[in-house]
């Protein structure tokens, strides 16, 4: 079965926890002390991963690190019909790739901030929080002309794929570091619509959808 | 320094929680903030520890020789924290005898900022309302939803707030449970900004499981809260423990941070109370008896 080693609290954690649930995967979560016990930076851990960051899984002995190279490889080999990973068209694949990016740009802001108001990170928090309301004006416009396509998703396609995944954590928690949604209406809706995915889960400080349109 | 229209000389008399004193590297400056002035706090090799106020020689996570500060605040370590006072200490840290019981499992869960005033997070800790919608499936679940009448006194001293008999189902109540049952909570409220939870144990029926919340104002609208548990847990390690109540916490930030406003409004007409917040409503007027003005919105006179 795949080990994760995982820390509840981690958006990058609950991504991969998120796609494993909405694929059926069966995991087995090996809890890392990442605070206060600092666990990801002692020495058992620096040999599974020498950069001291979660998550890393191991699937029958083949180990691999970093959040957004596991979304890839789990959605490659669980999701028969590849829609998550969409390896079947350039331009969709370029696109997720593109927004798998634009998710570690996140993670390095608004996931920093979180770090920095929440666990005392030694960051310069007013560079986190601009950075990060960069991004989110630039994904918000995104979003509102997708939508104005009929694009549900960050990607083209009716479909969402790993780059919904990889993005959202650190999005819907950005509240925790000190940056307000308030302003970015088109965002709010897409998480909405990635909390009404079949087999969405939540974790600490992300909430499930509110009861959605009626359907008669 | 501290704005002179922010003092409040009760709270600046009591003493604070700032860290677990295992999570302080030795030898090495720790930077933090109390009531609003920037402090820094160390431990020597021995385990002694310091706290002095910030100056720009000290950078966090350089060697500190400790014996050359000019100026230190007093200092205690009590239940595995360093504890300050900025003012004069009007009195001794409460006592929680459980602590020193020797099977007991003693640990920081987390030390965790939170955008929120320090009474605000006592009053959401001593909320059972909240459970099912929250902590769905782990403190509760819906249709368990009702708050059953329990008692509330204050000591004759007025030193403490006590509220016993309070029952509520927990589908699962700690880590240790192997399932739901009707758990009975008493809350003690020894400290405007500390409380004591203690909870039936699922291993032994005569015992309690006891949760504390050590809250240090960083100002009056943002705190550090310092989980202490001391449990009764033979089987689980250390992390999962602690894992469960990052968890609940965690669950609880959000909706911590959306308070408003900040500051807990003292005046009884602002907020409309119904039975189940019995303990808040002591609280506040505790709060208001005593004088308190930090991290308040104090009642018009």
């Amino acid at each position: 079965m795949i080990k994760l080693y995982d820390y509840e609290l981690s958006g990058n954690c609950f991504k991969l926890r998120l796609l494993m649930a909405i694929l059926g995967v069966k995991y087995e979560p090996v809890a890392v002390d990442f605070y206060p016990g600092l666990e990801h930076k002692s020495p058992w851990f620096l040999q599974l991963n020498p950069l001291g960051q979660l998550p890393v899984i191991d699937d029958d002995g083949y180990i691999l690190r970093d959040a957004q190279a596991i979304l890839i490889y789990l959605a490659s080999k669980y999701d028969p019909s590849a829609k998550w990973y969409p390896t079947g068209s350039p331009n969709l694949l370029g696109e997720v790739c593109q927004w798998m990016a634009f998710a570690d740009a996140i993670t390095s802001t608004a996931s920093a901030a979180r770090l920095h108001d929440g666990l005392f990170y030694d960051f310069d928090i007013e560079a986190c929080r601009t950075g990060a309301h960069r991004l989110f004006r630039i994904l918000d416009e995104h979003l509102w002309f997708g939508e104005d396509q009929g694009n549900d998703w960050l990607c083209s396609g009716s479909h969402p794929t790993v780059a919904d995944l990889a993005c959202f954590p650190y999005v819907v928690l950005s509240e925790e570091g000190g940056i307000s949604r308030q302003d970015y209406p088109a965002i709010r809706r897409w998480t909405d619509r990635v909390k009404r995915i079949p087999g969405f889960r939540v974790m600490p400080g992300i909430f499930p959808a509110g009861p959605g349109p009626k359907t008669t | 320094m501290q704005n002179q229209n922010e003092k409040d000389p009760i709270i600046e008399n009591l003493w604070h929680a700032l860290g677990a004193l295992k999570e302080i590297d030795a030898g090495q400056v720790n930077k933090t903030q109390l009531l609003g002035q920037p402090l820094c706090y160390g431990k020597d090799a021995n385990d002694v520890a310091f706290v002095w106020p910030a100056s720009e020689r000290h950078k966090t996570h350089t060697p500190v020789n400790f014996e050359a500060l000019n100026r230190c605040l007093p200092v205690q370590v009590r239940y595995g924290y360093v504890w300050t006072c900025l003012g004069t200490p009007s009195e001794e840290i409460f006592d929680i005898p459980e602590y020193v019981e020797p099977d007991r499992r003693n640990l920081n869960a987390a030390s965790m900022g939170v955008h929120v005033s320090a009474p605000r997070a006592i009053e959401n800790f001593l909320d059972m309302g909240h459970f099912p919608y929250v902590h769905t499936d782990i403190l509760g679940v819906e249709p368990h939803t009702e708050v059953k009448d329990y008692d509330v006194t204050v000591s004759a001293d007025a030193c403490e707030i006590l509220a016993t008999r309070c029952l509520f189902y927990q589908p699962m109540a700690s880590q240790a449970s192997a399932g739901g049952a009707d758990v009975e909570y008493v809350y003690r409220v020894p400290h405007p900004y500390c409380s004591i939870l203690y909870k039936s144990s699922p291993l032994d029926a005569a015992r309690q499981d006891v949760i504390c919340i050590f809250i240090q104002p960083l100002d009056q609208e943002h705190i550090r809260a310092h989980m202490l548990l001391s449990v009764l847990d033979v089987d689980n390690p250390d992390i999962s423990i602690r894992a469960f109540q990052q968890t609940i916490f965690g669950q609880d930030k959000p909706i911590l941070e959306n308070q408003f406003p900040k500051r807990l409004p003292l005046d009884p007409r602002v907020e409309t109370p119904i039975r189940a917040d019995k303990s808040a409503i002591t609280y506040r007027r505790w709060l208001r008896q005593k004088g308190i003005t930090y991290g308040v919105i104090p009642a018009a006179a």
